[in-house]
This record gives structure tokens, C-alpha cells and sequence, in this order.
């Protein structure tokens, strides 16, 4: 078990190298100049671009610290030592902690993450709690009681919320509850909240909004507050619980068939026990298993569920940098997005080992 | 042949929501071959894809007799946006589809079949394209590209193959152990012959079943690049595009909070039944193709 999980540890730089280079090798397609803004803080830095470009080896080779001269083969070839590189030199800066200034946030990269993380953070939360519920709930349902009016309504749903864009159901959520009833307004929070989280009085335990206001016994902001999530939970919920619907019911549906559930039920055990006791117990490890997969899916649904919603978290401001081509933006708000993918991978692994016992032995 | 269609047929008639999804896709298909009948283009425009404006109003105005879908912000007509945005789909699904088949059979195949170091080399390459959320890295490659329709489909194809990828190794490793293809080999076919000719054509179903069930998504993550206005050029008929456009329509006037119901309703449920029509449909294929199943 050990072993295992310290041999998934090992791999974990060897993903993150390979995450920060395909990134910053995508950088590559633009010039010199325009990587320049990953280290410039300060306009007045915008008058010196070539002493910038000079500084952090914008113009050095990628990866190795050579460059090949002459022609390649035959073997005419030259190794001429540089001594720097464009990656290293950037992943230098990274490691320090330094991402660069964001331009879309008017703040530094680093300080920008934690600004908005909590509100996705926050948004994501609340939409994942009942997609376990209802997903693991429906999803049982629907196996046990298979080809019945509860199966097929179910598997409706689920097709349907499968295919429905963010996008367009966010829209019309807009449209029929913030246009028609006046009721869950965009954005994050409204005027009153927002001069109350920005006052003195207003003391920030955690960073998430909920539970800030819940620990200063503002109760009327924190109405506010959930109220401006309703919507996009919804759209989160809809479009996502389909995923786990179909993995419990086919999950379900596997271990229904199998002998251990023929001997419960030959023995005369009721159906109920047979179903909560021995079938769900084992139907449900795929379930634990993929729940932190998506858990983070999400993370990546909250892009334009954030765009539309204006709700001002990692997503829209990843948005925002993309169509401004903010390069420090784009690059900070994706490697926290591929960062914690990876993390949600190797969570996954790990939770497998735990739940299911097979996969421990020989690690593969 | 013949009595595989018959089979597949049988499968279908069985499943009434399958035949639904066959139907949607056919119906678009028709449209799609008909849009000059449907909507003929003005005579002497240059791009059939260009939808053209009745005035510069920015107010969208109300489906009636000349424009049946109503025009949406600065008078783009919907129903030619509808009618031409449905080329617009099929050729983005089909053309990454087909890329990320095409590369993920040979590199999947590559690696599956010659294992060691270019199997750990290619599959270290997925691991790191699969650890961001495809969206996200679709994102960033379009953002740096710069917008357009194109770069869409490229992005959506540089996060889309490596699925296929490990796929096809996976299923080329467990083919490469059966007896026909030692067999083959003991005849003298040469690797190339095997791959192609022995493994691929048993290790090709489930990349078909995946790649059904995968255009619904390609169309959604092809639509939100459009909708977050990294896509085509303003006016081009493209259903994601469309849709951004209605943004700005969704309170409508102060009289009538639907007064522009349908810059928003036209286009997604176009969409929607697109991509709904693929899904029903990949689950037919896989209802078909998957022998678990009979």
C-alpha cells in the first residue's frame, strides 16, 4: 500500500514538469515581445521591452541550454552552449512563487488565485453535494427498478442534461428568474453585501463568502450570498449529475447480476437488505472513487457557467485573460485548473487503493 | 452485411429513443444538404456562410413572415443562421472527430503494438495533454492563436485525441495476445501487415462507439469557444456564436420580459437537439456494436 501510493508521489513532478513546459511551449506561437508580458509588472517596464526580453532569455532556446548550428545530417553538426533557457528561467520564477501580473485582475497573478478561488471553490461545493445525492440516489433507483417509469424518467433526465450547453441553460435561467420574477441576480453578491465585506467591521476568517458571513452573524448577507448561487448551482447540477447517474446505475446494474447477490436473495434475505447491505457497497466504489474527478470536472464546467452567471471566480477570469490575452492570467488560472486536476487524479488512485483491496496488490 | 443491417435495424426498432436520435441527425443532415434551398444566400454575397443583415438596428426583432425565426442584435436573420450553422456543426464534429481518430489509431496503435519506450514516451505525452480540463487547454491554445473557426477546431482537436489514444493501445495490447495474430505472424506478415490489417480492424469498435458518443461533446466544447467569443468572425453562421449574441436580450423590455425570447430559445434548442440527436445516437452504436449487450 506504502508503495503504491509513495510510486504515484514519484510520478507527481514528472506530470507537473510535463504540464508547465506543454504550456509555456504554447507560448512559443507568439513573439518574443508578447512573452515579455509574462515578467512585466509596471507599464513604465513597457518603454524597455528588449532589455525585459534580454533579462529572462525570451529570445534563449526552450528547453536546453544549446543551440544546434550547421546542418543536421550528415552529423554536421554543432552544439553551440547558451547557458540559459526560456523554461527553466520562467519555471525559476514560478517556483519563487512569482506568476507575473495579471492584467484582466489588476492584481499579481498569485494574489489573483487567491482571490477568486474561494468563490469557485465556494460554487463548486454547492453544486457537488447534491449531484452525489441526487446522482447516487437516481442512479440506484433507476438499477433496481430497471425498464420502469422511474429508469426511463431518470435516464431522460440524465440524456438530457447531458446534452443541454451550459450556456444555453444558463441563459434561459437568466432569463425566466432573474428577467421574469426578479429573483437571483448575476454577479456575486449585491451593492449592500459588497460595502459590508469591504468594511472594517467585516472580519475574513476563511475567504469563502458563506461561511465569512455566517462567522460574523450576517445573516442577511449570507441570504445574499446563496441566493446569488442558486442559478449557477442549478446549471452546474443539471449538466453534471448526468455523468454519475449513468456510472451508479451501470454499476448497480453490474453488481445485481452477480452470484453473491443470487446466494443473499436464495437465503431468503429480504430485498432491501439485499440491496442497501450487499449490492450498493460494492456499486459504489466506482462511485467513491470518480467522485473526485468530479468534483474537479466541475472545476472545469464552473468556465462559462462563471462567464455567464458573472459570477467572479477562477473560470471567468481565466475567460477574461483568454479573450484579452492577459498571458500571465491565462497561464496562472490554467496550471491552478491542471494543478489541481492532477491532485484530483492521484486523490482518485488513492482512493481506490482504499476502497477496493484488489488493487493494492502488485500496484497496477 | 446485409444481415448485420438487419440486425442493427432490429436493435433500433426495439428502442424508440434511438430511433429519435437517427431521426435528429438525419433531419440536420437534410438541412444541412438543403441550406441553399432553404435559405438561398443574396444574390451576388461572396460567403453563403455570412448571414445577412436587414439593417443596422441593434434591437433584435420578433420572428414574422420575412425573417420566420425573427433577426437577432444588428439584424442577423436566425433562421439563415440556423439553416447554414448546421454545416458549420457537422464540419467542425465530423473534421475533429475524424483527426482525433486517425491520430489516436496510429499513435495508440504505435504504442500499443511496439510497447517499451515509445509506448511509455506516447503514453507520458497523454497522461500530461489529459491532465487539464479539456475545456481550459482549448481555451488557452485558442486565446493564443487567435480567434477564429479554424483555431477553434484545432484546439478542440489538440485536447481531444489522446482519449482515442489510450483507447486504442489499450485494445491493440490485448488483441496483439490472441492466436490469429501469432498466427499471422508465423505466415511471415510483416508488423505493418499485422497492425493494420490483423489488429486495428479488432480493436477498431470501441473507438467507433466512443467517437459517436463523443460528438455531442465536441459540438458543446466547439459552441462555448464560440460563445466566449473566440470563434468564428461576427455574422459567420455558427449556432455558438449566435447565442452569445443573445446575451445582451435576455430582460427584454420593461412591458414584456420575453419581448426577445427568441435570440436565445432559437438557438439552443437548435443546439440542443443537435447534440442530444449524437448522444441517443452513439448510444444506439453502442447498443449495436457492443456484443455484451445481445
Amino acid at each position: 500500500m506504502l508503495k503504491f501510493i509513495l510510486r504515484r508521489l514519484a510520478f507527481l513532478p514528472l506530470v507537473m514538469f510535463g504540464v508547465t513546459f506543454l504550456l509555456f511551449f504554447c507560448l512559443q506561437f507568439l513573439s518574443a515581445e508578447m512573452r515579455a508580458s509574462l515578467y512585466i509588472k509596471d507599464p513604465r517596464q513597457l518603454s524597455q521591452l528588449e532589455a525585459v526580453i534580454e533579462k529572462y532569455h525570451l529570445r534563449a532556446p526552450l528547453l536546453l541550454p544549446f543551440k544546434f548550428t550547421g546542418t543536421v545530417w550528415p552529423l554536421d553538426v554543432d552544439f553551440v552552449w547558451v547557458g540559459h533557457t526560456q523554461y527553466w528561467t520562467w519555471l525559476g520564477q514560478v517556483l519563487r512563487g512569482d506568476l507575473g501580473y495579471s492584467e484582466t485582475a489588476k492584481m499579481p497573478v498569485s494574489e489573483a488565485i487567491f482571490a477568486f478561488f474561494p468563490a469557485t471553490f465556494e460554487l463548486t461545493l454547492l453544486a457537488f453535494i447534491p449531484i452525489l445525492a441526487i446522482g447516487v440516489f437516481f442512479g440506484v433507483l433507476s438499477a433496481v427498478y430497471r425498464d420502469r417509469f422511474i429508469d426511463h424518467a431518470t435516464r431522460f433526465v440524465a440524456i438530457t442534461g447531458y446534452s443541454l450547453p451550459s450556456f444555453v441553460l444558463g441563459l434561459v435561467l437568466l432569463m425566466v428568474f432573474y428577467g421574469r420574477l426578479h429573483m437571483f441576480a448575476p454577479g456575486r453578491y449585491t451593492f449592500v453585501t459588497d460595502q459590508l465585506v469591504h468594511s472594517p467591521e467585516f472580519r475574513h476568517f476563511t475567504g469563502l463568502l458563506t461561511l465569512d458571513c455566517a462567522l460574523n452573524g450576517q445573516w442577511e448577507a449570507l441570504r445574499d450570498a446563496l441566493s446569488h448561487m442558486v442559478l449557477p448551482a442549478t446549471t452546474l447540477i443539471y449538466i453534471s449529475v448526468a455523468l454519475l447517474l449513468r456510472i451508479t446505475r451501470s454499476s448497480m446494474l453490474e453488481e445485481l447480476s452477480k452470484d453473491y447477490v443470487r446466494t443473499a436473495r436464495a437465503k431468503g434475505l429480504p430485498e432491501s437488505v439485499v440491496i442497501r447491505k450487499h449490492a450498493l457497497a460494492n456499486a459504489l466504489i466506482p462511485v467513491v472513487t470518480l467522485s473526485s474527478l468530479l468534483f474537479i470536472g466541475l472545476l472545469g464546467g464552473v468556465v462559462i457557467t462563471e462567464t455567464v452567471f458573472d459570477f467572479p471566480g477562477i473560470g471567468r477570469w481565466g475567460v477574461q485573460a483568454a479573450q484579452q490575452l492577459d498571458i500571465p492570467g491565462v497561464l496562472g488560472s490554467t496550471l491552478l485548473a491542471a494543478f489541481l486536476f492532477v491532485m484530483a487524479n492521484l486523490v482518485s488512485d488513492l482512493l481506490y487503493a482504499i476502497v477496493d483491496p484488489r488493487i493494492r496488490v502488485g500496484g497496477s | 452485411m446485409k444481415a448485420k443491417l438487419e440486425a442493427a435495424w432490429k436493435t433500433l426498432k426495439r428502442r424508440p429513443m434511438s430511433l429519435l436520435g437517427v431521426g435528429l441527425i438525419g433531419f440536420f443532415l437534410a438541412v444541412a444538404a438543403l441550406a441553399p434551398v432553404l435559405a438561398p444566400p443574396e444574390a451576388g454575397s461572396r460567403d453563403s456562410y455570412m448571414i445577412p443583415q436587414t439593417g443596422y438596428s441593434p434591437d433584435p426583432v420578433r420572428p414574422s413572415k420575412e425573417h420566420w425565426f425573427g433577426t437577432t442584435e444588428q439584424q442577423y436573420d436566425l433562421f439563415y443562421g440556423m439553416v447554414w450553422g448546421s454545416r458549420t456543426a457537422f464540419t467542425v464534429a465530423l473534421k475533429v472527430v475524424g483527426f482525433s481518430v486517425i491520430v489516436g489509431v496510429l499513435l495508440g496503435g504505435a504504442a500499443g503494438f511496439h510497447g517499451g519506450w515509445i509506448d511509455e514516451g506516447l503514453m507520458r505525452f497523454t497522461d500530461v495533454v489529459l491532465a487539464f480540463p479539456d475545456l481550459v487547454l482549448a481555451v488557452v491554445i485558442v486565446a493564443i492563436m487567435g480567434p477564429s473557426l479554424d483555431h477553434v477546431m484545432y484546439s478542440v482537436m489538440a485536447v481531444s485525441w489522446p482519449s482515442y489514444a489510450r483507447l486504442v493501445r489499450g485494445d491493440v495490447m490485448s488483441v496483439k495476445e490472441r492466436d490469429f495474430v501469432a498466427a499471422a505472424r508465423a505466415l511471415g506478415a510483416s508488423d505493418v501487415r499485422i497492425l493494420f490489417r490483423h489488429i486495428i480492424p479488432n480493436a477498431i469498435y470501441p473507438v467507433l462507439v466512443v467517437a459517436s458518443l463523443s460528438m455531442g461533446r465536441i459540438v458543446i466544447t466547439a459552441a462555448a469557444l464560440s460563445f466566449l467569443g473566440l470563434g468564428a468572425p461576427l455574422g459567420y453562421a455558427d449556432w455558438g456564436q449566435l447565442i452569445s449574441l443573445s446575451r445582451n436580450w435576455i430582460l427584454g423590455t420593461t412591458d414584456n420580459p420575453f419581448a426577445y425570447w427568441h435570440t436565445v430559445f432559437i438557438p439552443g434548442i437548435t443546439i440542443f437537439m443537435f447534440v442530444l440527436g449524437w448522444n441517443l445516437l452513439g448510444d444506439a452504436v453502442r447498443d449495436i456494436l457492443d456484443p455484451r449487450q445481445k
